[in-house]
Parts: structure tokens; C-alpha cells; sequence
């Protein structure tokens, strides 16, 4: 009988005080201080089942962590520890805190067999190490899910374009512009301009917490595509530092309008288009 | 027979339309019309309306901006309107800044910047005398 054959039978053979222990552990850790203690123990019992199975059937001293039930728990166990916002190293110690329970039980079971012993030991100790590491992949991979969905939520709600006048458009732009976000960005603005014939563009970059060489060039393509339509841009919102970095960086901005507030930008815009605002008198 | 894209004129002005797929002899043929055009009506403005144009690629757009500026040569102001957002887009991409060329958002604003072009080019030469 191989060891990973007699650790499958071992574990079979005593679930319920391993389990006992393992929770035990668990509890030492503070792991389970969120959770409900049922939820607790029916993940750890369902992982120990699955584990139990896995290691039952022999793969030829490989190791059974790769079974399709197996990766599927792992997926869903990661994806409510990501949830309920644990960290990766509790999301392990999970899992890790079976060793000793297992090892405890190996020693008494086989105390005076060292060599049956150690090679028990052993495979548990890869068994339950490459799930630990399938774990941390998996809590790993629910959590990158998380970031794109926001990412691609945040691309989405980012670019704005509001009518200020008749004919006049703003973009106020909050946050970092990379290029995925110019593109979208670049796209909105001038499609609204194309549609509504709205013949000034005003880019609010007040939001921008720094820019730098690539960030300009940015700008600089948007304010080109807006004008090679036929209409005019103004940037607006240029902060001292802004304008300092600018400066420093040698980047030319010398052919856009700029203006330090999106006030100004709009009354430029106004006078541009032969509109008054006038003060009612008395 | 090659085709032609057609050059209308409209009093001082040259209206010109491009209204089908553009190709690289179609583009050629259009600059050599159009100079030919302006030396013989003396023509002032040229308007070119490429709000039917949905593709662009360098030569053409090289095409465009050089016969803009060919136009200018002749002492004729132009226009270029109804450029499209994914053509500005990909010109822009290319590196075609197009600088020196005018742009307006549609034949209207167009036609009106020729306008006002024309008439203060007359006042300054009023001036003059």
C-alpha cells in the first residue's frame, strides 16, 4: 500500500476528531472571528471530504489536489474569504492549521513504525502544502476578478461629458489618464461634439493629480482630433504645480488654450461664441 | 474613364464633396482637378466636405492636408469640414497633426469662416489703396 493510499484510508478513517481538532486550531487563530462558526465548520468539513477522496484514489505518489471538486471549493472558499475581507495569510493559515491535527494523529496511530511514520508524514506534508499553495492561487485569483471589475466600472463612470452652453462641452477628468482611459475618453467627447455640432471642448484636468510626458501627450492628441473636427479646446484647471512639472518637463502646450479655472474656460468659451452674461441692473 | 470627384462652385467659392470610398488614384486625380479648378475660376475659398469619408489611412490623409495647403497657394482659403470622430482619431494616431489646415464642424460654420475670410481679406486691401 503506498503512503498516499494509507494517508487516504488514515483520514477516512478518523474525519470527525480531525475535524474536532482542525476547528480547534482555527479557533486558536482567530480565523474564524467573522464568520459564522457553522459556515466555519461546514467549509472545513467539506474540505475535508474532498481532501479525504482526493487522496484516496492513488495518482502514483502524485499529489491529488488537482481533482476538478477540489479546485471548484477552492474557488468559491476564496472568493467568500475575499468577500468578507480576509487576508491571503489567514486565507492559508486556513488551511495549514490541519497539519497538526493530521501529524498528532499520524504519531499516535503509527508511534512505533518510524519509517511508516515519516512517510506518512511526508506525503501529508506535500499533500497539504500544495493545497495551501491552490488556495492562496485561487484567493489570489478572486481577488485580481475584484480589481478588474472595479477598473472596468471606474473606466466606465470616469468619462463624462457634460453641456455646459449651447455649444459648449466640458470633460472633467478625475484621476490619473493612462491610455485605455484617453481612448474612451477621447471617443465620448468627440462623438458628443459630432453629434450636438457643439463647437468648443472644454477638458477640465482640476481632478489630474500629476501629469507627466505621457499624460500631455495625451492631451495634446485630444485637443488635435478636437480641432482637426473643427472645433476648438480649451484645457482648464491648470494647478501652479501642474504648470510648474509642465514647464520643467519641456513638454509645448504652447498651441492649446489653457485657462487656471474652468470659470474663465467658460467665459472665454462665451465671448467666442458672441454670448454676454450681464449682471441685472439694481 | 477614370473617376472624377465633382468641383461645384458656388460664386467665389469651390464646393468640393467627397462622397464615395476614397483610393489613392481617386485622391491624386482630385488634388490635380482642384488646383486646376482654382488657377482657372480664380476662386478664393475651397471648402472640402469629408463627412461622408469613414476611413482614413496616411496617404490619403497626407492627400487632404497637402491639397489644403496647394489651395493656400493659390490664394485660395480652405476649409476642410465634417471630418468624423473615428477619422480624427485615426489621423491623430498616425501623426497627422494637420497643422495650418482650417477645420470647421459642418458646411455651414464652413462656408461662413470662407465668408468672413473674404471679407476681411477685401478690407485689408482697401486699406491698401
Amino acid at each position: 500500500m503506498s503512503s498516499t493510499h494509507a494517508l487516504g484510508s488514515l483520514l477516512h478513517d478518523n474525519q470527525e476528531p480531525l475535524l474536532a481538532d482542525w476547528l480547534k486550531h482555527i479557533d486558536e487563530a482567530g480565523l474564524s472571528g467573522l464568520s459564522r462558526q457553522e459556515d466555519v465548520r461546514r467549509q472545513a468539513a467539506e474540505l475535508l471530504r474532498l481532501l479525504t477522496d482526493a487522496a484516496g484514489r492513488d495518482h502514483g505518489g502524485a499529489l491529488a489536489a488537482d481533482s476538478g471538486a477540489l479546485q471548484g471549493f477552492l474557488r468559491d472558499f476564496s472568493d467568500a474569504r475575499v468577500r468578507e475581507g480576509f487576508s491571503s495569510q489567514q486565507t492559508a493559515t486556513f488551511v495549514f492549521a490541519l497539519k497538526r491535527p493530521v501529524f498528532q494523529r499520524i504519531q499516535a496511530l503509527h508511534g512505533n513504525d518510524a519509517a511508516t511514520q515519516a512517510a506518512l508524514i511526508g506525503s501529508a506534508s506535500d499533500l497539504l502544502d500544495s493545497l495551501g499553495l491552490k488556495t492562496i492561487d485561487a484567493y489570489q485569483k478572486s481577488r485580481e476578478a475584484v480589481i478588474q471589475r472595479q477598473q472596468e466600472e471606474l473606466l466606465e463612470l470616469s468619462t463624462p461629458v457634460v453641456k455646459l452652453w449651447d455649444g459648449v462641452l466640458a470633460l472633467p477628468i478625475i484621476g490619473t489618464l493612462d491610455s485605455a482611459r484617453t481612448q474612451v475618453m477621447m471617443e465620448s467627447l468627440l462623438d458628443r461634439i459630432a453629434s450636438s455640432e457643439s463647437e468648443i471642448a472644454i477638458i477640465d484636468i482640476t481632478g489630474v493629480p500629476t501629469v507627466d510626458t505621457l499624460v500631455a501627450q495625451h492631451l495634446i492628441k485630444t485637443v488635435t482630433a478636437i480641432r482637426l473636427m473643427g472645433a476648438d479646446c480649451i484645457i482648464s484647471g491648470v494647478r501652479p504645480q501642474i504648470a510648474q512639472t509642465i514647464v520643467h518637463l519641456g513638454v509645448d502646450l504652447g498651441s492649446v488654450t489653457t485657462k487656471a479655472n474652468l470659470a474663465d474656460a467658460l467665459a472665454l468659451a462665451m465671448k467666442r461664441l458672441g454670448a454676454v452674461v450681464s449682471r441685472r441692473a439694481g | 474613364m477614370a473617376e472624377h470627384i465633382p468641383i461645384l462652385r458656388m460664386g467665389d467659392f469651390l464646393l468640393v464633396s467627397i462622397q464615395v470610398e476614397m483610393h489613392d488614384n481617386l485622391a491624386l486625380a482630385l488634388q490635380d482637378d482642384l488646383t486646376r479648378a482654382i488657377e482657372r475660376t480664380g476662386a478664393r475659398g475651397v471648402l472640402i466636405d469629408i463627412t461622408a469619408l469613414d476611413m482614413v489611412d496616411s496617404f490619403i490623409g497626407r492627400v487632404i492636408g497637402d491639397t489644403s495647403s496647394m489651395s493656400r497657394l493659390l490664394d485660395a482659403q480652405t476649409v476642410l469640414v465634417g471630418m468624423r470622430p473615428a477619422v480624427a482619431i485615426t489621423l491623430v494616431e498616425l501623426g497627422m497633426s494637420m497643422t495650418g489646415v482650417r477645420t470647421a464642424l459642418t458646411v455651414e460654420r464652413g462656408m461662413q469662416m470662407l465668408r468672413e475670410g473674404l471679407s476681411e481679406a477685401r478690407d485689408d486691401a482697401d486699406t491698401e489703396i
